[in-house]
């Protein structure tokens, strides 16, 4: 089997199982504690969150430790919206956002705030000119994903976080960072972010952690209420033994991540051009995005369909976001790309990490076309195989 | 933006007459100290300044890493051309497009020929410069009284040099130009900005930290070494005297006399710290005490309290603002380290009421009862360890924790 679903969740690296399972053996103490066992465990929670900060140019203040992306999303656009409601009650972000993110602006609509959903192009890249026009004096929070999790496109953060701070300085910019980590370069001093959200399980680390990073400065309500772990962020006794192991993918994810991306860049390259000539395909990425998220549809055909036809070969891929495959409704980002109801249902996206190779991708292209070829007559003629 | 040198002022050292030389040699050993981190820089010496050539190191780092050493005033990015008028002119508008000038900007080029050889006067290159750059510039305005920008240009026989930024520096004294002192740090936020004011006075200071094991922890003491470590960034090194006063600090308790039981700790810490100065030649003690913080802060106290020791007690914040003073803290980089919540041996056995008035003949009274009190503080003054912290100094190994396996392996992270 080859695996090429590493925007649902990547392998652990080996190292980072290790690790962690000394740790649990080594250190169950409770970092609140006042006795040894505590202040050991305190101790390496600390350097967990040195190293993380690290990894992102941050003070190890900025970083508050969260169960997962999902939290994390939570956190910061919940948090900064109850925290900051007598600034005003206006968000911004797209329709094409992560479901954590996209349901945590639903929420807040329900509760009386008032959300602009920015549009995006064909390519999936923000009107950063829509944008503009759409923040307010009153405009507390704009939330913009780095890479998206069905096609992998890339948001100018840079721009987007001028534009934002040029018409409101005190809105404050939160990325959903999840995919881009590891993969792309990350720089939230630029990006101007205020808030970040990552989580370990994307970058070969544990499941069940990830980062949020506040800005020092910026305060959020938190939704957890409790102890005083996290900086008040976030009551729970802190997983150490996760947060090591995340500490370390991170710094490895930095590290890597030129490498990686030169690597990715090589397959997806090969991978774009030929599943692109294959018969039917209708191609939902382009080479301006992210080089390890590719997203296809083949029209008419249940993307269920092609995902088993595919294991059948060896092959693991996954239809639109892990986090919404199961539901069979057609892609809500896709659709905001403007395409219609039969692309944006047949969805089937492929994801590289970092063990991947060229003959991997060969191999996924003729399991691809075999599995086409048995499929043809039910595949829809689209025309477009851009 | 790309610079070849930086042009580092000495403040009111120079004004010193004839130490000035010392001083500036003081302060010339501090920066290759901090620069040893560099190897491509290479430091210039001049009357009254310092020129650090760059030679592709980071300007803004650098800028950063030398506006911190005691004695320097300022310092300026500059750019360095060949000594020739078309290449200067040249240098100057490129120098100045990387800046943004809005409409109405002041300026004026200050030149000076310090090479005489050159063909054109300072005052002919004020000219010679400063109307191309007008040309170019439309949005500027000369102004000659305190101008926005103020382009300096030396002329110089290898070279000429151009700045018009100044970013101050922390200024002071050079390093222990003016003596030694000892310093009581506590591991809250006041002691160690009391160090570093010290410090930028030119005092050399050597820390000491009491410590009552069991009752504190051992991250209570790892966290002073912590504080010392990151002062050590503006001295070099720092020695910490580490006093066990455990014993010294129980035999106050239960003598009837809580309410005055830090009135008495603080005099034994005195006492205590005046032999060590003894011993380390250091000539006054340097404390964080800030008028009115708590009780042990109130004047009375303070009179009772310094009674315990002949060597001059220099407060540097005492009359600061507590808000200031956590300002400084957060500047200088302790404040997070300060805030940690680890009990201190201040804070143990602390009476529901501690006097802030307390009268210098009972507490001089409850003393001469102690029989054991001069036997207790020599030992803690015997039991003393002495530690050289540096910037790079590894703590769980000068913490002494019994020789387990160290509680943070390297290969996990």
């Amino acid at each position: 089997m080859i695996y090429w679903d590493h925007a649902g969740t990547t392998p652990p690296d080996d190292d980072v199982v290790s690790t962690m399972a000394e740790v649990m053996k080594k250190h169950y103490g409770n970092p609140s504690a006042l006795h040894q066992y505590g202040e050991e465990a305190a101790k390496l929670l600390k350097k967990a969150r040195e190293v993380c900060a690290a990894a992102l140019e941050a003070e190890p203040s900025e970083i508050v430790l969260t169960s997962g992306a999902t939290e994390g999303n939570n956190m910061a656009i919940k948090g900064a919206a109850l925290q900051y409601k007598s600034r005003g009650k206006h968000l911004i972000t797209t329709r094409t956002e992560h479901p954590s993110v996209y349901e945590s602006f639903r929420q807040l609509e329900q509760l009386g705030w008032e959300v602009t959903y920015v549009p995006v192009d064909a390519n999936g890249r923000v009107d950063v000119q829509a944008l503009a026009d759409a923040v307010r004096k009153d405009t507390v929070l704009v939330s913009i994903m780095h890479v998206n999790n069905e096609t992998g496109a890339v948001q100018p953060l840079m721009e987007i976080g001028q534009t934002v701070k040029q018409r409101n300085h005190r809105t404050l910019f939160h990325i959903d960072g999840v995919q881009g980590f590891g993969k792309l370069e990350v720089s939230l001093k630029n990006w101007q972010a205020d808030l970040y959200t990552l989580s370990a399980h994307k970058f070969n680390g544990p499941r069940g952690i990830g980062v949020l990073y506040v800005r020092r400065g910026v305060e959020l309500f938190p939704l957890m209420s409790g102890g005083q772990q996290e900086n008040g962020h976030r009551a729970g006794t802190e997983n150490v033994a996760a947060a090591v192991g995340m500490a370390k993918a991170m710094r490895l994810g930095r590290e890597r991540q030129p490498e990686f991306y030169r690597q990715a860049s090589l397959i997806r390259n090969k991978l774009l051009q030929e599943i692109a000539d294959i018969p039917g395909t209708v191609m939902n990425s382009s080479r301006e995005g992210a080089p390890h998220i590719m997203n296809f549809s083949y029209p008419g055909v249940k993307p269920e369909v092609i995902v088993h036809a595919l294991e059948e070969l060896g092959m693991l891929v996954s239809t639109k976001s892990a986090c919404s495959s199961k539901l069979s409704e057609p892609s809500r980002v896709l659709l905001e790309m403007g395409k219609d109801m039969s692309i944006a249902s047949s969805g089937i996206r492929i994801s590289l990490g970092r063990h991947h190779r060229l003959e991997d991708a060969e191999r996924l292209i003729d399991a691809l076309k075999t599995a086409t070829g048995k499929l043809r007559p039910f595949i829809e003629r689209k025309g477009t195989t851009n | 933006m790309t610079y070849d040198m930086l042009l580092l002022r000495f403040g009111e050292i120079t004004l010193k007459g004839r130490n000035r030389n010392r001083f500036e040699k003081t302060v010339y050993t501090h920066i290759k100290a901090v620069l040893k981190p560099y190897p491509k820089v290479h430091i210039i010496r001049e009357y009254g300044r310092l020129y650090v050539e760059l030679n592709g190191e980071s300007a803004e780092e650098l800028t950063q890493v030398l506006r911190k050493v005691f004695g320097i005033v300022s310092v300026s990015p500059v750019r360095v051309c060949p000594v020739d008028l078309d290449a200067i002119i040249e240098t100057a508008l490129d120098f100045l497009s990387e800046r943004e000038l809005p409409e109405g900007t002041t300026f004026k080029v200050n030149a000076r020929r310090v090479w005489k050889a050159f063909p054109h006067s300072s005052q002919e290159m004020n000219h010679l410069v400063g109307s191309p750059v007008l040309r170019a510039y439309p949005n500027l305005k000369v102004q000659v009284k305190q101008p926005e920008i103020e382009l300096r240009i030396e002329v110089r026989e290898n070279g000429a040099y151009l700045y018009y930024e100044t970013i101050p520096g922390v200024a002071g004294f050079p390093l222990g130009s003016n003596g030694k002192a000892m310093l009581l740090l506590s591991g809250g936020i006041d002691s160690p900005v009391a160090a570093w004011a010290a410090m930028r006075r030119g005092l050399e200071i050597e820390c000491v930290h009491f410590y009552s094991y069991p009752y504190t922890s051992q991250l209570a003491k790892e966290k002073v070494i912590e504080l010392t470590r990151i002062l050590s960034r503006y001295a070099g090194r720092i020695k910490l005297h580490l006093v066990p006063f455990t014993e010294v600090q129980t035999s106050f308790v239960g003598n009837g006399q809580d309410n005055m039981i830090i009135t008495l700790m603080r005099r034994a810490m005195l006492r205590i710290t005046s032999a060590l100065a003894e011993r380390s030649g250091a000539l006054a003690i340097v404390t964080g005490d800030n008028l009115g913080q708590v009780a042990s802060q109130t004047l009375a106290s303070m009179n009772v309290i310094g009674r315990a020791t002949e060597l001059p007690i220099l407060r540097p914040l005492v009359t600061m603002d507590k808000n200031d003073i956590v300002n400084q803290a957060i500047e200088i980089g302790t404040y997070e380290t300060s805030i940690l919540p680890y009990e201190d041996c201040c804070t143990l056995f602390v009476p529901k009421s501690p006097t802030t008035n307390p009268n210098l003949h009972v507490v001089e009274r409850v003393e001469a009862s102690l029989e054991r009190l001069p036997e207790l503080i020599e030992a803690a003054i015997a039991a003393t360890e002495t530690v050289i912290i540096k910037p790079d100094t590894d703590i769980s190994r000068i913490s002494g924790k019994e020789s387990r396996e160290p509680v943070v392996q390297e290969e996990w992270f």
